[in-house]
């Protein structure tokens, strides 16, 4: 291979610098290929702690998702796949699931896995640390274990969207030997965060790096297959980009990487980029109207702001193509979607229709009326977004103003229904009786609760029929349950849907087998491998 | 010893032991105001740690809420919460972080170090360097290293400081690829002590030169203006009439004087070298204080909050009362004067 003067200088000076510093040479480039079975990547933010059954965050399941598991995974079509359990089976009456567990499964102190800490962590744990799964663990009315490697859950009535709770963010299996009798929140073992994934924990050096390692005793034989993984805390978005660029760092998921630099790092030969593994979570952005306050409360002001917004424009423009527009309350991912609903196009003319019918005429300047808009404060992303909604809604005569505050101060003001415009990114967590249905029955009007109905929708008919499609027990039922709730929330527009927005996650084109399930990087990563 | 000796030495023990004790007294006082001011900014933003955490969690119910609110001490009323802040003040109690799930303590002192080594490198190189700087821009005024400085200062002051680092990395590690782009040592690599240092201090060059940059350049700028006053006082005139070589007034009479200003502000300063590391440490990554401080404001991390804005009070006060000791070092008339 030759080499221009300008790469000889160069390894020259770097070289000579290196020696100087004495540091072998080879720790100057990319560390991932030190030990070549290690993966760097990033965590962003920092987790605050790593025992997902605890915390929830995002950077927590992350990291999290390759200490602990769970009985199933979920292929891209949100169907369940095995996980700890080898199979399943549902009783024809929808109340009993029975599950079979791998033989061999053993913690990372040593100890066997068995049935009982399956029971142990879904009835104990989980149903008081993890408010996502609380709503679903607390379903069960019994749970049995027959032999050390078959659990059976009885639940108090059918719920369908139970078998789609077994992933390893929303239930993850915790050692009962460790933690029964004690505090889940203050147990000291919270630090070591002993889980029966693929990795394990070796070192976190706070602010700096979470290193793991390979859990010799893994049931699934020959994984994992790369020795360890280093997820480094870098909070500059541009020393991602940087690192991710130079191969210092081999993989990037979520918002590790800035929007604007997605179309750059893309077209780099040395990396693949992948919008999948996503499924699971759907991120649904919308354009939050609190329905209680006019003119939100009137259905054609919300129909005209769906028809003022131009969101190919928006997804072209400000999501440079990341993510795909949005038709109503479920995302095309997520189960149970319905195509066959009203359609918003962009069509400033009717906006000006409606909003004319309902009285809201032009003054001199245009404007008919001031809204205030609440800024996401998440970032350089979303103030593009109030940036482009505000230009789009004034042209039908809709005034924004903005107002800011920080991320403390946004939820508390959502959660408070102290806003009339906002944006939101809310995950559909696969099934639209956990993850959709939150924001829109009325029974779900809880004040001071983020991610409930805060934009305070009612509709009776909308609630029965959510009702009956999360207790449905066949999936033909249930799909035309949910089609035909969307036709009513649709037509209704409580929350002017924008995108289904996609994550970019960019793996060294070296690196295979990342994106496997429908949690993607939350995944076990024990297929993980270099070619 | 005559009794009239032990008298006026034991009268003399007490006096300075009475100045030690009110001393103290009043900077427990300080402390104590501070913690309170604290508490008071620290509540008095919209939101609190349980929204913030059920809000990044993706789901939230009434008992996560609860959880979190009952584990600060947020359900108590305010005057019990405050009471009890101050009381852990005290107590040299930090308080615990629920977000976290450790003591404050133990997050500070893990982060404490890395701040200290980046801080306290950049301090004395802009110190040292600002005044060497300063000194031959002062003692040349007009000529052209003097403007040729004055411009070098004028620059790295006007330039922000994430700005610096961004081009900083873009030079040297993403272009040179010759110093690590963030970070602050080589992870998963076995190293002996010697490299570990070596690599660490690799690591440190560009935050350090980033952090440094800004007052090196305010501390040459200072010492020129100094030392081009000092340089028109009498006694420097005295002293070159006396045939003092250039060099020992420079030593001797001019830099002993013209550094006065700039301890002054080197000292004011100190505490607000951890504030500028809070940008540096973001755009490095460097495990430091800054960016635990940044966070927690964030996340309304109170205990962490109110912790780490009371040990870096702590920190000023304590600097404040190095700055007029080195003072009294280099100035005696100081002394005297307090004294008299």
């Amino acid at each position: 291979m030759g080499m221009n003067r300008r790469e000889f200088g160069k390894l020259g000076l770097t070289a000579a610098m290196a020696s100087v510093a004495g540091i072998p040479l080879g720790l100057q480039r990319a560390a991932g290929q030190t030990r070549g079975g290690t993966l760097n990547t990033i965590t962003h933010p920092e987790p605050a702690m790593l025992v997902t059954a605890i915390s929830q965050l995002q950077p927590t399941l992350t990291v999290g998702g390759k200490i602990y598991e769970s009985l199933l995974r979920y292929d891209f079509d949100l169907k369940p796949i095995p996980g700890l359990a080898q199979s399943w089976s549902v009783s024809p009456d929808g109340l009993t699931y029975t599950f079979k567990l791998f033989p061999n499964i053993t913690f990372h102190d040593g100890k066997p896995l068995t049935a009982d800490d399956v029971i142990f962590s879904m009835t104990k744990v989980l149903p008081e640390t993890h408010a996502r799964a609380r709503p679903i663990f607390t379903r069960i009315e019994s749970a049995e274990a027959p032999d050390p490697l078959t659990v059976v859950f009885k639940l108090k009535s059918p719920f369908s969207p139970f078998l789609g709770a077994f992933d390893c963010t929303t239930a993850p299996i915790v050692p009962k030997h460790i933690y029964e009798g004690t505090d889940f929140k203050t147990n000291p073992a919270n630090d070591k965060a002993i889980g029966c994934g693929p990795f394990k924990l070796k070192e976190w050096v706070r602010g700096s790096h979470i290193h793991l390692v390979k859990h010799e005793g893994y049931y699934r034989a020959g994984e994992p297959h790369i020795d360890e993984i280093i997820y480094r805390v870098i909070p500059d978005a541009a020393a991602r980009s940087v690192a991710l660029e130079q191969g210092t760092v081999k993989l990037t998921q979520w918002s590790d990487i800035e929007q604007y630099d997605v179309a750059r790092l893309a077209k780099l030969p040395h990396l693949d980029m992948t919008t999948k593994g996503y499924e699971y979570f759907a991120p649904h952005l919308w354009l939050e109207l609190n329905n209680r306050i006019a003119p939100m409360n009137d259905k054609r002001f919300r129909q005209a702001v769906m028809y003022a917004i131009d969101r190919n424009a928006l997804l072209k423009r400000v999501y440079f193509g990341l993510g795909k527009i949005a038709t109503g309350p479920i995302s095309s991912k997520t189960r149970f979607y319905e195509k066959n609903v009203k359609q918003y196009e962009h069509s400033p003319d009717k906006a000006k229709a409606l909003l004319d019918e309902m009285g809201l005429k032009p003054g001199a300047d245009g404007k008919r009326i001031t809204v205030p808009f609440l800024v996401t404060p998440s970032g350089e992303l979303y103030r593009r977004v109030a940036e482009f909604l505000r230009q789009s809604l004034l042209r039908v005569g809709i005034d924004l103003q903005f107002e800011g505050t920080d991320v403390a101060g946004w939820i508390q003001k959502v959660s408070n229904w102290e806003y009339s415009m906002t944006t939101n990114l809310v995950y559909q967590l696969g099934d639209p009786a956990v993850g959709v249905s939150r924001s829109y029955i009325s029974s779900n009007i809880r004040k001071g609760i983020m991610f409930s109905n805060t934009a305070g929708y009612s509709n009776p008919e909308a609630d029965r029929l959510f009702e009956e499609a999360a207790t449905a027990t066949s999936d033909e039922k249930r799909q035309e349950l949910y089609s035909a709730v969307q036709k009513i929330v649709v037509e209704d527009v409580p929350i002017a849907w924008l995108l289904e927005q996609d994550f970019p996650t960019f793996t060294d084109k070296k690196l295979k087998n990342v994106t496997t399930t429908a949690i993607g990087v939350h995944e076990t990563f024990g297929a993980v491998r270099f070619e | 010893m005559s009794v009239v000796a032990i008298t006026r030495y034991g009268g003399r023990l007490s006096a300075y032991v009475l100045g030690i004790a009110s001393g103290a007294v009043k900077i427990i006082g300080v402390i104590l105001v501070i913690a309170t001011f604290n508490f008071i900014l620290v509540h008095a933003a919209p939101g609190d740690p349980a929204q913030v955490i059920a809000g990044q969690s993706g789901a939230a119910d009434e008992t996560l809420l609860r959880q979190v609110r009952s584990a600060y001490g947020l359900d108590q009323p305010y005057l019990v919460q405050l009471a009890s802040s101050l009381k852990k003040t005290l107590t040299l109690d930090l308080g615990y972080s629920y977000r976290q799930q450790r003591t404050v303590l133990s997050l500070l002192l893990e982060r404490l170090p890395a701040t200290l080594l980046l801080t306290g490198t950049a301090f004395i190189l802009s110190l040292v360097l600002g005044t060497a700087l300063g000194t031959i821009a002062g003692t040349r005024a007009g000529k052209w290293s003097d403007t040729f400085f004055t411009i070098v200062s004028l620059l790295l002051y006007a330039l922000p400081v994430f700005w610096l680092g961004l081009m900083l990395v873009l030079l040297f590690s993403v272009q040179l690829n010759w110093l690590p782009p963030f970070g602050y040592v080589t992870v998963g690599v076995e190293m002996t002590t010697w490299q570990r240092i070596a690599d660490i201090a690799w690591h440190m060059v560009l935050p350090t030169l980033s952090l440094a940059a800004v007052y090196l350049a305010i501390y040459a700028r200072l010492m020129r203006s100094s030392i081009i006053e000092v340089k028109q006082q009498d006694f420097i005139k005295t002293a070159r009439a006396k045939g003092v070589t250039e060099s020992r007034i420079v030593m001797h009479h001019l830099l002993r004087n013209a550094i006065l200003p700039v301890i002054t502000v080197a000292g004011m300063q100190a505490g607000g070298v951890v504030g500028g590391a809070v940008v540096v440490e973001t755009v490095f990554a460097w495990p430091g204080l800054g960016r635990l401080i940044y966070d927690a404001v964030l996340q309304r991390d109170y205990p962490v909050m109110q912790g780490i804005f009371l040990v870096m009070s702590v920190v000023v006060i304590g600097l404040n009362l190095l700055t007029e000791a080195v003072y009294r070092m280099v100035d005696p008339r100081i002394s005297v004067r307090s004294v008299t």
